[in-house]
């Protein structure tokens, strides 16, 4: 018998005497579970019905995680609005991916682009100044960005450059996670990118005195850029 | 010295130290700020918390068919799915795969089950330099010192300390300034990401529909450690699973706000295989190792199975006072607090870590704050009472069996108390010093006096 066997024989001979539900103390003994009705959605924090009370959700988590969120009217503005920010932060070099999206946007920089769709240099990646990438959704109820490796662009590309910035449609937001879940299924189940992260804000720690400090590996900063 | 007297010695030592709890009871205060009012924000934070155990009680009720489940979705996406029954079979695993891969340089991100298994000792003894790379774990491993606390390792420190440790060890400028003190660390790790031929993880869940392992942190290491080294080993116990991807909308913001007070953690990453074809970067390699280690042992008591719901999101250590006055080294375990005195029995001996569940005011603060509902306080209990039936002491079978004498004989009974009464002005003189006959609770309790009178005296007087 090897490992996986042993380990699944004795998992199976401890399970032959059922476990007390939870919440019962251990004083009745109930064997037969019977699977709960109730959903997270019914439990996690509320959620407005329309899209522009999730909108203003959005808005308000991201301020509140440092999270740089601009509202664009058009994607004309997205050029104007990455162009901007590119000559404050006075960019050098930039990673990005192949998509719709970026595609239309970061040629208008006129800089060199690390893309790192395809084999990259990971060095090449490291001295860019920023990431600039698409994302699968927006979940209003957390402020999060859904992103994947398929999506945008890779691992890495999110997470190396001291800033990312991340291109979104209004028609992307999401009221919550079970309905972010759901979008992943709907559009993966079959075969699912081997990384999906939700990203709540910069990269933070609070591991010295427990203050607040952003940027600790990964982005300092965290532009979300929505039409 | 066994376990129990070097764990009395050192909460003696550190119970009275006001320097320690000046800074433990800072950080907690905020964290219960923040996490109440994050509670707050839930439609229903009870409900919530029981949807969580009752999902963690499937999980874990079922337990060999969804490893089942999870190890064949998670193999079919090209990982080598490992299985270690003890500590040393994991060890052994690893650094094998360290060998085979002749890396050099690791990097690691944070994960109590490498402590557990003392992975870091083990590959430092093969000759091999592993990094941690979550800024506080990076902050105790040049220490020499085990994690203060499963979420926040280096909570016991202040700015100035660990300022003084990075001039020592990183030759870095003093600074008082956290954010400053954040970059040093953030520049030195950076180029061990760039250049480590391994990256070593941990996992929070393990999804067995979807075969993937979820991964929360705040610092974004954990995805650099997943995203840069050409081969990839993720070390988890068997009991994190989660029967279902949709099951994480729940677990992720209950960990989040019960870990932190946060509404979600930084980073909340899944992985479902090394790099797949078509994908530009991730490691060629992941390895998957399954540890038991003495989680078959608590899974077989029923009572207690329900400690393996964990999530070790902290929260219970955050409320005890038993941790806020003596702290997370004191222990001497690798989970401390009330989760760490529950489980250490069963993953370490019984007789050996007793002294975990008598150091305990059995309030019940953790079981109240446990996100997955673990009777936390009951299973102290339990753990006294399989201590004693196991193992009785003489000096308890003595007393005992003296109460019992005493309490069935009226005669015998009222005697004592007529002795007690007459004795106590002379225990009173003593009371407290190594001359007590009741030293071992009087040195830190309080013995009330025997009431001058008895009630059947006074009832009969009333007559």
């Amino acid at each position: 018998m090897n490992e996986r066997e042993k380990i699944l024989a004795r998992v199976r001979e401890a399970l032959k005497t059922p476990a007390p539900l939870p919440g019962s103390h251990g004083e009745t003994h109930l064997p037969v579970f019977e699977k709960t009705v109730s959903t997270p959605r019914q439990w996690l924090p509320k959620v407005g019905e329309t899209f522009e009370e999730q909108l203003a959700l959005f808005a308000k988590n991201a301020a509140e995680l440092k999270a740089d969120f601009q509202l664009l009217a058009s994607r004309d503005e997205l050029k104007t609005a990455l162009a901007k920010i590119s000559s404050t932060e006075d960019w050098k070099h930039v990673a990005s991916h192949r998509g719709e999206l970026t595609d239309s946007i970061s040629g208008s920089l006129n800089l060199p682009i690390c893309f790192t769709d395809k084999n990259y240099d990971v060095h090449e990646l490291e001295i860019c100044d920023v990431g600039i990438s698409e994302c699968d959704a927006l979940v209003a109820q957390t402020g999060s960005v859904l992103v994947t490796n398929r999506s945008a662009g890779g691992r890495a590309l999110s997470v190396l450059p001291p800033h990312h910035v991340v291109l979104a449609r209004r028609e992307q937001l999401v009221a919550d996670l079970p309905a972010a879940f759901e979008l992943l299924q709907q559009k993966y189940a079959a075969n699912y990118p081997s990384m999906i992260s939700f990203i709540t804000g910069p990269s933070r720690t609070g591991d010295i005195e427990r203050i607040l400090v952003l940027g600790a590996h990964g982005p300092k900063k965290l532009t979300i850029l929505c039409f | 010295m066994n376990f129990a007297s070097q764990f009395l010695k050192d909460a003696r030592v550190m119970a009275g130290d006001l320097r320690h709890r000046k800074i433990i009871r800072a950080a907690l205060g905020n964290y219960e700020i923040a996490r109440d009012k994050r509670k707050a924000s839930f439609q229903s934070w009870e409900s919530a918390r029981q949807l969580a155990a009752e999902t963690k009680w499937d999980a874990l009720n079922h337990l060999d068919k969804y490893l089942v489940e999870f190890t064949a979705k998670i193999e079919a996406r090209g990982t080598k799915v490992h299985w270690a029954s003890t500590a040393a079979q994991a060890r052994e695993i690893i650094l094998q795969i360290v060998r085979d891969k002749k890396a050099r340089s690791i990097i690691k991100s944070k994960a109590m089950t490498a402590e557990e298994i003392h992975l870091n000792d083990a590959l430092e003894h093969a000759g091999l330099n592993v990094v941690e790379n979550d800024l506080g774990e990076f902050i105790v491993q040049l220490r020499h010192e085990a994690p203060y606390h499963i979420v926040f390792p280096s909570m016991h420190l202040t700015r100035g300390e660990i300022s003084d440790l990075f001039q020592r060890e990183l030759g870095s400028a003093p600074t008082n300034d956290p954010e400053e003190l954040t970059m040093i660390a953030r520049r030195a790790l950076r180029k061990k990401f760039l250049t480590a031929d391994i990256g070593i993880t941990g996992a929070n869940f393990a999804i067995a529909e979807t075969g993937m392992i979820s991964i929360t942190e705040n610092e974004g290491n954990a995805r650099l450690t997943a995203a840069l080294p050409k081969t990839m080993i993720s070390l988890l116990g068997i009991e994190k699973i989660l029967p279902k991807l949709g099951d994480l909308a729940l677990f992720l913001p209950m960990l989040a706000t019960a870990g932190t007070g946060q509404p979600l953690t930084g980073y909340n990453t899944m992985y479902g295989g090394p790099r797949q074809p078509g994908e530009s970067d991730g490691p060629e390699e992941w390895h998957v190792v399954l540890l038991d280690n003495h989680r078959t042992e608590l899974l077989a008591d029923a009572e207690q199975r329900d400690a393996l719901h964990c999530i070790r999101c902290g929260a219970c250590l955050n409320v005890c006072p038993i941790f806020k006055n003596i702290g997370g080294h004191t222990y001497g375990t690798t989970y401390s607090g009330p989760i760490g005195s529950v489980i250490t029995p069963h993953l370490r001996g019984l007789q050996d870590w007793k002294h975990l569940s008598n150091a305990s005011s059995l309030c019940g603060a953790c079981t109240e704050a446990c996100p997955v509902k673990i009777d936390l306080h009951h299973h102290l209990l339990q753990n006294r009472r399989n201590a004693a039936a196991q193992q009785p002491t003489l000096k308890e079978q003595i007393g005992f069996k003296s109460f019992v004498q005493l309490a069935n004989h009226p005669k015998l009974w009222a005697f004592a108390k007529k002795f007690a009464r007459l004795t106590q002005p002379l225990q009173k003189l003593v009371r407290g010093t190594p001359l007590d006959p009741g030293y071992h609770w009087t040195q830190t309790r309080d013995l009330p006096d025997v009431a001058p009178e008895t009630f059947k005296d006074w009832w009969r007087k009333r007559k």
